[in-house]
């Protein structure tokens, strides 16, 4: 294959090779369905039960509180929906914020249709949403809060254990959308108070198609998929057995990589930014410039447009991302760069970078040099540019 | 990004390299069409001689993919054309010269016929010359915050 530069961890990553060995014997020799009663079903349901162990062990949970489902978005579904369901008689209220990713807000609209309310908190301009703003918005009918814990575009970290504290001494139920977070930053539910909490392995470097609903002990929720008895009759489904053995593969390497990976990522994200800074003017940085994700670059670039800067990236084997509207196929740039304040024509010219374990300096350089050239060339025909740079030569 | 992969060769050409970028000093007609908060604005400047012809057209566009390459394909289809003609080049000339546009892309084609009349209705107003079917231009900029 040619060579390219690939900054787009956050959309999906590329899987591991040891992920990829891990489920092969589950697709060929192992491939029998672990709720049959056969020995050798048997021996494949305890390959499940070994991965639900891996993955309680690395939050802090219990095994029984692991639940395996299709990935990020059914776990975001099913976390709020089936929370909504089971507590209806306790109240009708949730409250997220503006910037979550659109699982959690079209569920959440989808809920709103259906006779329960949700309010949506700001957040401010790093993207943060505010805890006296929360502690406000909780009424006697509130039954959740579901604050992401990283912004998917901008990386910003939510302080994730206050928010729980603040729900819980309200006897509130907290869910965090850790989908962006789950591998790449430490997680704890017992320190950070979570009670509920959705993960995707293909973030890392994991497989498409399986997550995790955590759920701690107490919390009612209501079945998802209803049918067969797996997951504890709270999930049904046949299990995703391949899919179930890489997601806790890949968690089981990010346990022993994170930290030195993550901290490789954080020096090149604060390198690669301060370049950027140094050499592109009128670049923004959006998010927090610290309490971000290890591996998240964002930026608006005044004056032109994301999808013509994505597309002359593509051109040089650079791909990245962009919240303009342009990709999306609507007309509104990103709910979550325009909650944080830029406005609208700014918030059209942003690009998500987004670095993996194997992301090198030498990549970042050729970025920062081709990323140059082509903001130059694309403020050169454009006429917001025009104007501002007459204006200022009026000034 | 699925977008990039629907746009003909056409498209991807004229947005690669765009024919006609930039302004036209004491043009004769200048048009500035849509507004920043839907992510697409286009100028287009006209050189119009004393026969009513259209001897340059240039462009500067705000936008995406589809929007640059509309622009680019609207100038050189003016160019050459009496002032009339250009009036009559329509966002459907424009898409058919650049072998389509993807179904939500459609709106660049109409932004670059209108980038067009703006232009015209402004040579219009500075000329006195009349151009049969041109109306004065509605879409305007929404003003722009720095």
């Amino acid at each position: 294959m040619e060579s390219y530069i690939y900054l787009d961890n956050a959309a999906t990553t590329k899987m591991k090779p040891e992920v990829f060995a891990a489920m092969k014997p589950f697709f060929e020799e192992q491939y029998a369905n672990p709720a049959s009663a056969y020995g050798f079903a048997g021996k494949v349901n305890s390959f499940v039960d070994e991965a639900r162990d891996e993955v309680a062990d690395f939050l802090g949970a219990k095994s029984r509180e692991i639940y395996f489902t299709g990935g990020g978005s059914e776990s975001d579904n099913w976390a709020l929906k089936g929370v909504a369901e089971a507590n209806r008689k306790k109240g009708n209220h949730i409250i997220t914020s503006k910037i979550e990713h659109h699982a959690i807000l079209h569920t959440c609209e989808y809920l709103e249709e259906n006779g329960w309310e949700v309010t949506y908190l700001d957040v401010d301009e790093n993207g943060f949403v505010d805890l006296q703003q929360l502690e406000e918005a909780i009424r006697p009918e509130t039954i959740l809060i579901s604050i992401m814990f990283a912004n998917n575009e901008i990386g910003t970290i939510q302080p994730v254990k206050e928010i729980g504290r603040i729900a819980h001494e309200h006897n509130v139920l907290f869910h965090t959308d850790a989908v962006q977070a789950y591998g790449h930053v430490p997680i704890d539910v017992e320190e950070l108070n979570i009670d509920l909490l959705s993960a995707s392995g293909h973030k890392i470097y994991g497989p498409k198609g399986v997550g995790i609903l955590y759920v701690r002990t107490g919390v009612k929720i209501h079945s998802f998929i209803h049918g067969g008895a797996q997951e504890r009759g709270r999930r049904a489904g046949t299990s995703n057995v391949p899919g179930i053995v890489g997601f806790a593969k890949a968690t089981k390497l990010a346990k022993e990589h994170m930290q030195e990976d993550g901290a490789k990522e954080e020096q090149l994200r604060d390198y690669f930014i301060a370049k950027v800074q140094e050499e592109i003017p009128f670049a923004l940085l959006n998010g927090d410039p610290k309490r971000r994700l290890p591996n998240n670059i964002s930026f608006c670039f005044q004056f032109i447009e994301g999808e013509s800067l994505l597309m002359l990236l593509d051109q040089k084997k650079i791909y990245g991302s962009s919240g303009s509207a342009c990709t999306s196929g609507s007309l509104d740039p990103s709910h979550v760069l325009l909650a944080i304040g830029r406005p609208h024509e700014i918030a059209h010219g942003s690009l998500r970078l987004t670095l993996s374990d194997e992301t090198s300096k030498e990549e970042l350089d050729v970025v920062a040099e081709e990323l140059a050239q082509i903001v130059d060339r694309l403020r050169s025909m454009s006429p917001l540019y025009e104007d501002f740079m007459k204006k200022e030569k009026t000034a | 990004m699925s977008q990039v992969t629907e746009y003909s060769e056409k498209v991807m050409d004229h947005f690669t390299n765009p024919r006609n970028v930039g302004e036209l000093e004491d043009a004769s007609g200048v048009g500035t069409v849509g507004n920043a908060k839907c992510g697409d604005i286009m100028r287009m400047y006209l050189a119009i001689d004393e026969d009513g012809v259209v001897t340059e057209a240039k462009f500067k566009t705000f936008g995406c993919g589809a929007a640059v390459a509309t622009s680019s394909m609207a100038t050189e289809l003016v160019k050459g054309k009496t002032v009339q003609e250009a009036m009559n080049v329509t966002n459907k000339a424009v898409m058919e010269a650049l072998d389509g546009l993807p179904p939500v892309k459609v709106h660049c084609s109409l932004l670059a016929e209108e980038a067009i009349h703006a232009a015209l209705w402004d040579y219009s107003q500075k000329s006195g010359v009349q151009i049969q079917g041109l109306k004065e231009p509605v879409a305007d900029i929404d003003e722009i915050e720095h």
